[in-house]
């Protein structure tokens, strides 16, 4: 689904990526842990296709397709979705219209018939029934007077209404209590399928106890220097990072 | 001393001519102009005296009357028969209303109300206008030919009431001028809610100045849908004296209009009395809308509210200037401001001016201004969400008006305020 190849990027010319190698199948779940510092949310900010991020080398192929050159919009329509670390408030934008405008785009954009307000209050309120969220989420404007652990699980719902074929969740796990980090972790796992993957973005091995990855991917200095099975992020929980580090130079 | 004798003032020839016209037509129409001679005379004075005001005098540094003063216009004499085009844009709202064209009352048009009264026939003149400190209000008490007296009386529920003007538009080389000139006195405890809705086609001036007298508890809520014609001048005066505990709330919506200028003084005269001047300014091309407030507080514990919003394209030039005043006995003033503005394009232009002159002690009094594109941050959010570029940047301007429009408490003037911005985009869009 997803394949990285000598990916290098950076920002105001300072190179941050140097030269990443990921290639995530199909039905799976990577993760990708790191130090701060490692790159991690610009490998998350590159992928989604933010501004200001610029790709000096490498490719990024979705399904074959080249996703570097890619619209955002383009990316979200192909089945791409960004958790965002730092979801944004949107002053004057009701959650609901927010989410209608944006269902309803993937939805046009795939040949799909738009859902009008009842179809898709109805739809928003039983996913927001499934993730415990209050319905009044809804009526609010988007992430405006949030809690750090609603803006996350609002990204959750975001996800679960626009059901992408590949989730990027970039350290959704920060900031949240156990009981959000559950609901997100079941709100990832529902949408796991043989069709769909996702590649979580933590600093942390806690979430990756609900949400158990095929991979585990760790990221030091805008490289990829170890990948392991899900038992690397326990040893890394154990040892810290800077044991995996000193072991890779 | 005749009418055509020249203003004072150094202002440039164009001024000077701009003024002497207005002066020769009032000198060929005063005979038959109706209503108080004596107020219109010292109105003529008033204006003989000062004339046009140019960008030299501190309350028009950011608006040049040039245009519009370099404009001939024609008081117009008969009254144009079919208004049907314009009056189905007035918005639909179930209520009584008064309807003017070019300035004057038209009674087949107009539902008049049951619950308020309503005199026609004449300039409404009041006692709160003060043509000796503004020019175009001098100018509209010299040729005021028309208005409306509106009153409620006390402790009385008057609803709903639109108060609309339909501009025809004159010919292209002599564009009809009107200064209609109205009155809306609630006595103690009286309540209404006034959507007044400007309109027009092609080229005109529209000079009115409305008078607003607010008894002890009384609440007005008054919508102003400035929507004129793009080719228009709209320069209008309000005055609203505010007795105690009585609420002026007040939101104007500016789309229209070549030259625009919203002048509004209020007053708040009496103890815990409120005065709210919101308003949005939302226009595109050359245009040039101006907001001007002054409030003044004369009592204590009194709060005056003004958030003013401006999205400006293409070439469009903003100004909000707002001026409190605390008198030395208005302890506990609770005044704010704040001004709000995108510039959607890098031509736009906006200038904001906040002005405050206080003189008691115990007050709060706040001011704001920002000024900015759209947020990137935010585009980005709504794009990675499979919004298009486009249409994301609509829903940020939307959503930064909508911020505006959500607090107005009258559901149905909400509504047409909403649909004239809607309305505004449609045509952005063609």
């Amino acid at each position: 689904m997803l394949e990285i190849k000598g990916l290098t990027a950076g920002i105001d010319g300072k190179p941050i990526l140097h030269g990443i190698d990921l290639v995530v199948p199909d039905g799976e779940v990577h993760a990708i842990m790191g130090p701060n510092g490692s790159g991690k949310s610009t490998l998350s900010y590159v992928l989604a296709g933010r501004d200001g991020y610029a790709v000096t080398g490498g490719t990024a192929t979705f399904d074959g397709h080249d996703l570097l050159a890619m619209a955002p919009e383009q990316r979200a329509v192909a089945g791409v979705f960004l958790a965002f670390q730092y979801p944004v408030e949107l002053p004057g934008v009701g959650n609901a219209n927010f989410l209608r405008t944006a269902l309803n785009a993937l939805r046009r954009a795939r040949g799909e018939a738009e859902l009008d307000a009842m179809q898709f209050l109805k739809l928003a309120r039983a996913e927001a029934k499934r993730l415990s969220m209050p319905e009044d989420m809804l009526k609010r404007n988007v992430n405006v007077g949030f809690s750090g652990g609603e803006k996350k699980r609002n990204e959750v719902l975001q996800m679960a209404i626009l059901r992408p074929r590949l989730a990027i969740l970039d350290e959704t796990d920060s900031g949240l209590d156990i009981d959000a980090l559950r609901i997100v972790a079941d709100g990832v796992n529902a949408l796991r399928g043989p069709t769909t993957s996702a590649l979580v973005i933590t600093h942390y091995q806690r979430l990756l106890d609900h949400i158990v990855p095929d991979r585990v991917h760790v990221l030091a200095g805008g490289r990829i220097i170890r990948s392991g099975g899900p038992e690397l992020a326990h040893e890394l929980e154990a040892g810290g990072y800077a044991a995996v580090v000193a072991d890779a130079a | 001393m005749s009418a055509l004798a020249h203003p004072r003032g150094a202002g440039p020839a164009w001024l000077r001519e701009g003024a002497e016209a207005f002066l020769s037509r009032y000198a060929g129409l005063r005979a038959r102009l109706p209503g108080d001679a004596l107020r219109r005379e010292a109105g003529a004075a008033a204006f003989r005296a000062h004339g046009l005001p140019g960008v030299r005098d501190e309350a028009w540094h950011y608006t040049s009357l040039r245009a519009f003063a370099e404009t001939r216009f024609a008081e117009p004499l008969t009254p144009v028969a079919d208004c049907g085009a314009l009056m189905a844009r007035l918005p639909a709202i179930a209520a009584p209303r008064l309807v003017f064209v070019d300035g004057r009352f038209r009674d087949d048009l107009s539902v008049v109300p049951g619950q308020v009264a309503v005199r026609v026939g004449g300039p409404a003149y009041g006692a709160l206008a003060r043509p000796e400190g503004e020019p175009l209000v001098a100018l509209n008490t010299m040729l005021a030919e028309d208005g409306a007296t509106i009153e409620v009386a006390a402790g009385a529920a008057g609803g709903t009431l639109l108060l609309a003007s339909l501009g025809t538009g004159g010919p292209a080389e002599r564009p009809a001028a009107f200064h209609p000139r109205h009155a809306v006195r609630l006595a103690a405890g009286a309540s209404l809610t006034l959507i007044e809705v400007a309109i027009g086609n092609g080229a005109y001036l529209h000079n009115p100045v409305l008078e607003i007298s607010l008894g002890a508890g009384a609440r007005l809520e008054h919508l102003r849908l400035q929507d004129e014609s793009h080719a228009a001048f709209h320069l209008s005066t309000l005055y609203a004296d505010i007795a105690e505990a009585a609420t002026y709330d007040s939101f104007a919506l500016v789309l229209g209009g070549r030259l625009s200028r919203l002048d509004v003084h209020a007053r708040l005269g009496g103890p815990r009395a409120t005065a709210h001047l919101n308003a949005a300014q939302v226009l595109g091309g050359s245009q040039h809308g101006d907001f001007t407030t002054v409030v003044r507080h004369d009592a204590a514990s009194c709060a005056s509210r003004q958030t003013v919003k401006n999205v400006l394209t293409g070439r469009a030039h903003g100004v909000f200037q707002g001026k409190i005043e605390v008198a030395r006995d208005a302890q506990k003033t609770d005044g704010y401001q704040m001004s709000q503005a995108l510039l959607l394009s890098p031509d736009a232009e906006i200038n904001c001016k906040p002005q405050l002159e206080i003189f008691a002690d115990d007050v709060k009094c706040s001011h704001g201004a920002t000024v900015g594109e759209l947020d990137a941050e935010q585009i980005f959010y709504l794009r990675s969400r499979g919004i298009g570029e486009s249409t994301a940047r609509a829903m940020l301007v939307r959503a930064f008006l909508a911020e505006a429009l959500d607090p107005i408490s009258d559901d149905a003037g909400r509504a047409a305020l909403e649909a004239a911005v809607e309305d505004w985009w449609r045509r952005q869009a063609a």
